[in-house]
């Protein structure tokens, strides 16, 4: 056996950090870790769920004798294309109606914005894309891979734990004409922070005035308030000024499909004409990466969505899920005010989606993780998902001996 | 235009609005619904809002940013499927796309695929997300397919095994990886390939030049010229070999050839770099199948090899395959793996598990396993039929004397027929046979009915066309 490796050279990459956190967790062997790292929802006795109405599609899909494994076409499902943008635009979009929005299905979030990043690093003429200070941690490796070069904008503010908006405008305002932003649709990852509407249009406004492209993230319709139009608000806001923006939508979250990979991306134009001509460019982004999207996790969100009752159940189910989150973030808080922990812990429940942004820095996150098992992302991001009634009060001891002893 | 035209009290289209003003709230947005729409509760600010109606803002941007993208040309193999739809001929025979079909024409989907399929729905497992590298029960048992469970590359943890998006998403990977560690490095991709190869490298950034293969004069390989092609390339490149059943010609080396073509890669210490996109559905065979891989590894090589289960399991559209890197160490088999996984994370976060399952489902169950092995040679079974009744057909119409024998020697879904691109559109526009414009047809889409139709068509097309 020779051996003189091709392979000497090549260094061994370090566990990816978000995901790693679930590595770790898995090595404890305490019966009180707690795993508040990766961002997938969990019901009160700590499972991860199928939802019923997936359950559902599944079986009609799996018995009908009529269905086949046929390549789908490179910009996927039909079907679910027009379902999607509908879902997130809104059924009476006119940019809909104009047939300006083209819509593929890819690799859901992921997915949705590396076909975005290639098809703009190949065709538009401002490479740089601004991203909000935190952003989720994939978001600079996926544009900056795709071609574009990553800058940051001010977002998140530690002394109020909310949303740093003079800072916001600042940046945005000074950056070059034609940027492309990255904004996240509702539940922002990892803060939970999002603008009020207000502040919303504050940002259409200089964006437009700008010509500032906007990219929105959107990977918790439904999942944030429990409302899926309130939760694509930011996003319909800016398509209704005639202008232009790219959308990824992910099902990841709001239908639970994480291993599937489901989502889509949407490129709203100027015109229908532009959309076919960007439809035929992503494509070509497509075949050489996997030549054609998945099925199955598609053609679930179809069933769902075409379907009046079914359709219906899911928002009853997404509603609970995000009920009980809002619901966990009200016990943590008010378990620590009960505790009297010393800081002000209202952002808790000010903050909205899966995550909160406790505030806790590295060493205390370590401190906790040590002591008492529980296990998070180090810039303190912690998912309510993965929290149930019967854990809060270990979180809030947790938190409350971190504090007290950790600087 | 929209009868609502809402006009910033204080900007113009050319004015942009400085920070103070908006701080200060010194924007107006006038009357109308979205006035309404600014009330100050937290919580859900956007449940209480009407829906946006048509607002156009003087503000916006005219010309669209994306005017000057071109129309791209469709792709040209999925487009003849596209256009035998668009036939009305009753005639009509698309031999275009590499998809199974039956004797009566119509997609096929395994019974040991649904039989899985039910087992899983049954079992109701959760659908959390996979690790990076996909799912662990597959990656066993796609390497142990390949190679053979037996086989001291996977006793001694040599090979880094990274579930992909079928074929394509596979060879993209690993692409990927060589841009980024093998910087410089070329690719040599057979004369002619498949058609998305190049992309893959294109987009990937990897240089990329050819090797003969294909020699019109014998519709056979020229060894001769593959041999010196791969000397003749850079110490160090990657060479693209297909495994079996090369696509597009059918037309695979013969055991003593690849011997050679592995003495000339160890020579010029090139890497293999093997697509396997059909194991079991060239000769019926996994074992079989695997061979031209497995020579490889007995010798010791680092090789890649990207699979797929979209033929051989008819799994085309759940994009399920994978990546293996045959390494020198377990330790460089870690370090590769670790690499790949970052490669996959900022381009879809992690595989799909439905499809993954299914394999895993049907090579994990030894009965389900061995009806799959059952399935599989009926349809390469289906095929070489098919390929007999042909050349049969072929050799009792056509009085000219030319040796047909090519199309029982050609094996796989696929066989280059020796028509040109005029004659290939003659076969088009004069029969209604829908093929690609290099002479492949598809013998998937073949049944053996249509054979006499096809010969027919084939030989006008040969004899009568230049």
């Amino acid at each position: 056996m020779d051996s003189s490796s091709v392979f000497a050279n090549i260094v061994r990459a370090p566990e990816d950090a978000i995901l790693g956190v679930t590595v770790a967790y898995n090595k404890d062997s305490s019966p009180d870790k707690l795993n508040l790292g990766v961002g997938a929802y969990r019901t009160e006795e700590g499972k991860p769920l199928v939802l019923k109405v997936v359950r559902r599609a599944e079986q009609m899909l799996v018995n009908d004798n009529s269905r086949v494994k046929e390549y789908l076409p490179i910009v996927g499902l039909a079907d679910f294309n027009k379902l999607s943008a509908k879902l997130i635009f809104g059924a009476d979009s006119p940019a809909i109606q104009e047939n300006r929005v083209t819509t593929v299905q890819c690799l859901s979030g992921t997915g949705s914005l590396r076909v975005g990043a290639e098809f703009l690093a190949r065709h538009y003429h401002q490479l740089t894309i601004y991203i909000p200070n935190p952003t989720w941690g994939n978001h600079t490796k996926i544009f900056g891979l795709a071609g574009l070069s990553v800058k940051a904008y001010r977002y998140y503010d530690p002394a109020t734990r909310g949303l740093d908006f003079q800072g916001l405008l600042e940046d945005l305002g000074a950056a070059p004409s034609g940027s492309i932003v990255l904004l996240h649709a509702c539940a922002h990852n990892p803060t939970g922070v999002d603008p009020t509407i207000e502040q919303w249009e504050q940002i259409r406004q200089l964006m437009r005035s700008k010509g500032l492209l906007p990219f929105f993230d959107s990977a918790y319709q439904g999942f944030a308030s429990g409302n899926l139009d309130a939760d694509a608000g930011s996003v319909r806001m800016f398509v209704a000024d005639g202008g232009e923006c790219l959308a990824a939508q992910s099902y990841a979250k709001n239908m639970g499909l994480y291993g599937e990979r489901v989502g889509a991306l949407s490129i709203v134009c100027k015109t229908a004409d532009v959309a076919s001509r960007v439809e035929s460019q992503v494509k070509l982004v497509i075949r050489p990466m996997y030549s054609n999207p998945p099925i199955h996790g598609a053609s679930i969100v179809a069933t769902i969505l075409k379907d009046r009752d079914m359709y219906n159940e899911w928002t009853v189910e997404l509603k609970a899920m995000a009920d009980r989150i809002i619901s966990m973030r009200q016990q943590l808080f008010d378990s620590l005010s009960a505790r009297g922990t010393p800081g002000d812990w209202s952002h808790i429940i000010k903050q909205i989606g899966m995550f909160t942004f406790t505030g806790l820095n590295t060493k205390q996150v370590a401190f906790m993780t040590k002591e008492y098992h529980i296990y998070m992302t180090s810039d303190g991001r912690i998912s309510m998902a993965g929290l149930s009634s019967r854990t809060v009060p270990h979180l809030t001891e947790a938190i409350h001996a971190a504090v007290t002893r950790v600087g | 235009m929209a009868s609502t035209m809402l006009s910033l009290a204080s900007t113009t289209p050319s004015a942009s609005l400085s920070t103070q003003e908006i701080l200060k709230g010194k924007v107006r947005l006038g009357s109308g619904r979205v006035g309404t729409l600014l009330n100050k509760e937290k919580g859900n600010p956007f449940i209480k809002a009407k829906s946006f109606g048509r607002i156009s803002m003087t503000a916006a941007v005219n010309v669209s940013r994306f005017e000057g993208v071109a129309m791209a040309p469709p792709d040209p193999i999925l487009g003849v499927s596209e256009a035998f739809r668009a036939d009305t001929d009753v005639k009509k025979l698309n031999l275009g796309v590499g998809a199974y079909r039956t004797e009566e024409l119509q997609p096929y989907v395994l019974d040991v695929v649904k039989k899985a399929e039910n087992l899983m729905l049954e079992r109701g497992e959760n659908k959390e997300y996979l690790a990076i590298e996909g799912l662990a029960a597959f990656n066993k048992a796609t390497a142990e397919l390949l190679f053979g469970a037996d086989n001291p590359v996977i006793k001694q943890q040599r090979v880094a095994t990274v579930q992909g998006l079928s074929g394509t998403g596979s060879l993209r990977l690993a692409a990927a990886f060589i841009e980024r560690y093998f910087p410089g490095a070329q690719v040599l991709i057979s004369s002619p390939t498949w058609g998305n190869h190049k992309n893959i490298f294109n987009d990937a950034r990897v240089p990329w030049s050819e090797y003969r293969y294909y020699d019109p004069k014998t519709v056979g390989l020229d060894f001769e010229g593959m041999i010196s092609d791969i000397k003749a390339a850079p110490e160090g490149s990657f060479v693209l070999l297909h495994g079996c059943a090369h696509n597009p010609t059918g037309i695979d080396p013969t055991p003593e050839q690849w011997e050679k073509i592995s003495d000339v890669i160890q020579e010029k210490n090139h890497i293999p770099f093997f697509d396997v996109a059909y194991q079991g559905f060239a000769s019926g065979s996994l074992d079989a199948d695997a061979s031209s891989v497995r020579l490889f590894a007995a010798r010791g090589m680092e090789l890649f090899i990207a699979q797929s289960y979209s033929k051989n399991l008819g799994l085309y559209a759940e994009r399920i395959g994978a990546i293996n890197v045959v390494c020198s160490s377990a330790d460089a088999a870690a370090r590769v793996k670790s690499q790949l996984k970052r490669i996959a994370r900022p381009m879809y976060s992690n595989p799909p598990v439905h499809g993954a399952r299914i394999v895993a489902n049907v090579v994990g169950d030894p009965a389900l396993f061995n009806e799959w092995k059952a399935e599989m040679e009926m349809m390469a079974g289906r095929i070489k039929n098919v390929r007999q009744k042909l050349f049969d057909s072929l050799s009792a119409k056509d009085k000219s004397g030319k040796d047909w024998s090519f199309i029982l020697k050609q094996i796989g879904m696929f066989s280059f027929t020796g028509l040109n691109k005029t004659q290939s559109e003659n076969m088009t526009y004069k029969w209604h046979v829908y093929l690609t414009k290099d002479g492949r047809i598809s013998l998937a889409g073949l049944s053996l009915a249509k054979c006499e139709y096809l010969a027919d068509a084939i030989i006008d097309s040969y004899h009568n066309v230049s």
